[in-house]
């Protein structure tokens, strides 16, 4: 069909490779748990995984997904377009009543679109932001409960840009039904929320579901939630489509039965678990806001997805980004295109000069893996049971190009002698807004990166610097504007010599918080 | 009787909209659904219970109208 003819040629080779079904997914289940064993100087898979960690024809599909893969998130723009508001679950951890332009969590939209505004919107952002490479459907409410408008956004934006990639984010119930459609518009991505496999767990997320005409409550619909989630997953594992499974962490509720989940939904032929703190800020209206349900704390979400990291593939970049998010990862446009501003602008969707871009982006990400490669000899043969923490202030392209004070969230990096590997990040109020520190925001900071041994920045004054080191965070300025794997490898090596010769004695940090609050749109 | 839509509730998500076996319920021009109190049944003869009840994700939204008569099967 039309849609199929028109897509790239990346994605031609995701329909030839569907044809070996059962060879992809037998390589996607051998390949586990690597990142783990030190000293091999390996990056670490899941989050971080590069073309050396996967098998080719998932890396060809997942290279260039800022949703799928840590590193490409630094080059690689997403957005996610609001024309499915319908819902069949409600889950306690979700309101869609309340929403705030400011405000940056999922289910969280300031304007839904029809199809085709949602068509036009996707070609002023492709010509706007070259390196925008996917668009995602993902709510607010569940697309394949919408599914019409669903498809029929994905069929308009396969015609007028035929180099995006779709994909699409779904609760699972509606899934069974439309694996066929999905596989059809040649869409080879679909994140599934999966919370339980346990009836009686899934009662205390989910007060009902709608299925058959009819809604249901209590263990009764969870049953029906998780078998019809397991069979979704299973059918698009049994057609070549790559599935990611969400899982919101709530403690004292699903915490420890992750590790199950995560067990089942690998079996199945997940790629990749992504293990989500809950955000339940009162003000938000859900249920689990209103109820005092906390959140997990920063060191609960690590050990958490370390235990299951063994397992399969983790990711540990979300962004938890609002159903109309648009650009890269932790940056949120979306207030530069809303339907009366993308009305107005001329549109010039330009494939070659997109191309031409993204091939640039391209040769500099391959300088940034080889600079980490050359970096990584310097620790060969190095041997410290020293593991650490350090937050980095970026605001794109794998490097500290960052001041402290602009940043609104630092990315975090454990550092060990295998390397430097991508952990997660953290959300924090700008310490520094009209050029003036802010005593209060440098506590909220301190707070979120409180299990960090240093904070690498491109700047930082003076005041805030005295601070973090009270703090026992080590401010690092001297490697502005260089890459961040290779600074921190660089640093490490430092720092475990200096170690060695007594200069300074390692002492281990405390537990960080994970900021609820609303990340400030650009 | 008919059933009502609670305006300051509704969120606009339309699941009610396409689950209404009469055609009863419609956007608004405010981007809300409103249900044409002439055409609902409250889906007697068509299914248990109310299909917009059903479905929409807010409690107390889609409530009975107590503005008019229940409506008779033929």
């Amino acid at each position: 069909m039309q849609t199929v003819q028109n897509h790239t040629g990346a994605e031609s080779a995701g329909v030839n490779a569907a044809a070996n079904v059962d060879e992809i997914m037998q390589k996607v289940a051998e390949h586990k748990g690597c990142g783990t064993s030190g000293g091999s100087g390996k990056a670490s898979c899941g989050s971080g995984a590069g073309e050396n960690d996967l098998p080719p024809e998932i890396w060809e599909k997942v290279k260039n997904h800022p949703c799928y893969s840590e590193e490409a998130h630094h080059h690689y723009a997403r957005m996610h377009v609001a024309v499915a508001p319908a819902c069949n679950i409600q889950c306690n951890y979700c309101n869609r009543k309340y929403d705030c332009a400011n405000e940056s969590r999922p289910g969280v939209v300031s304007e839904k679109l029809t199809p085709e505004q949602a068509a036009k919107k996707v070609l002023a952002v492709a010509s706007t932001i070259p390196q925008m490479t996917v668009l995602g459907i993902a709510g607010p409410g569940d697309p394949l409960a919408n599914p019409e408008k669903t498809f029929k956004t994905f069929e308009l934006i396969a015609k007028t840009a035929p180099d995006i990639k779709l994909c699409v984010s779904t609760n699972g119930l509606a899934l069974p039904d439309h694996v066929d459609r999905l596989s059809q518009y040649n869409i080879d991505h679909v994140t599934i929320t999966i919370n339980m496999i346990d009836p009686e767990v899934g009662a205390k997320i989910y007060p009902w579901i709608y299925y058959n005409k009819k809604r249901y409550t209590g263990v009764d619909a969870a049953k029906i939630l998780t078998e019809r989630q397991l069979q979704g997953l299973e059918m698009l594992t049994e057609r070549g489509i790559l599935s990611k499974i969400n899982s919101v962490m709530i403690p004292g509720i699903n915490d420890q039965h992750l590790v199950e989940v995560n067990k089942a939904v690998k079996s199945r032929g997940a790629f990749l678990h992504n293990i989500m703190p809950l955000i339940s800020a009162p003000e938000h209206g859900t249920v689990f806001g209103l109820t005092g349900q906390r959140g997990p704390t920063a060191q609960e979400l690590k050990a958490l997805q370390d235990s299951c990291e063994g397992e399969m593939n983790m990711m540990r970049h979300c962004r938890q980004c609002r159903a109309d998010a648009v650009g890269l990862l932790g940056e949120d446009r979306s207030a530069e295109f809303t339907t009366d501003k993308i009305m107005e602008m001329e549109v010039n969707y330009d494939l070659d000069a997109r191309k031409a871009y993204q091939a640039a982006v391209e040769s500099e990400r391959q300088a940034v893996v080889a600079a980490k490669q050359e970096e990584l000899q310097t620790l060969a043969g190095a041997h410290s049971d020293i593991k650490m923490l350090i937050a980095v202030a970026t605001k794109g392209g794998g490097k500290v190009n960052e001041h402290f004070g602009h940043a609104s969230e630092f990315q975090i990096y454990e550092l060990s002698t295998s390397g430097a590997k991508f952990v997660g990040h953290r959300r924090v109020d700008l310490y520094c807004q009209g050029g003036y520190g802010e005593e209060d925001a440098l506590g909220t900071v301190i707070r979120a990166i409180n299990d960090c041994h240093a904070v690498f920045v491109a700047k930082i004054g003076g005041c805030p610097k005295n601070d973090l080191k009270t703090a026992g965070i080590d401010p690092v300025d001297q490697y502005a504007g260089q890459f961040i794997e290779q600074s921190a490898i660089a640093y490490f090596k430092e720092y475990i010599d200096k170690v060695a010769a007594g200069e300074i004695e390692h002492v281990a940090k405390g537990d960080a918080e994970i900021r609820q609050g609303a990340l400030i749109a650009a | 009787m008919a059933y009502t839509i609670v305006e300051e509730n509704c969120t606009g998500c339309c699941a009610c909209e396409p689950e209404c076996p009469n055609q009863a319920i419609s956007e608004a021009s405010n981007g809300l659904f409103v249900i044409d109190p002439a055409k609902c049944t409250e889906c007697i003869g068509h299914y248990d219970e109310p299909q917009c009840v059903a479905v929409c994700p807010i409690d107390l939204t889609c409530i009975i109208d107590e503005n008019y008569p229940r409506y008779e099967a033929a």
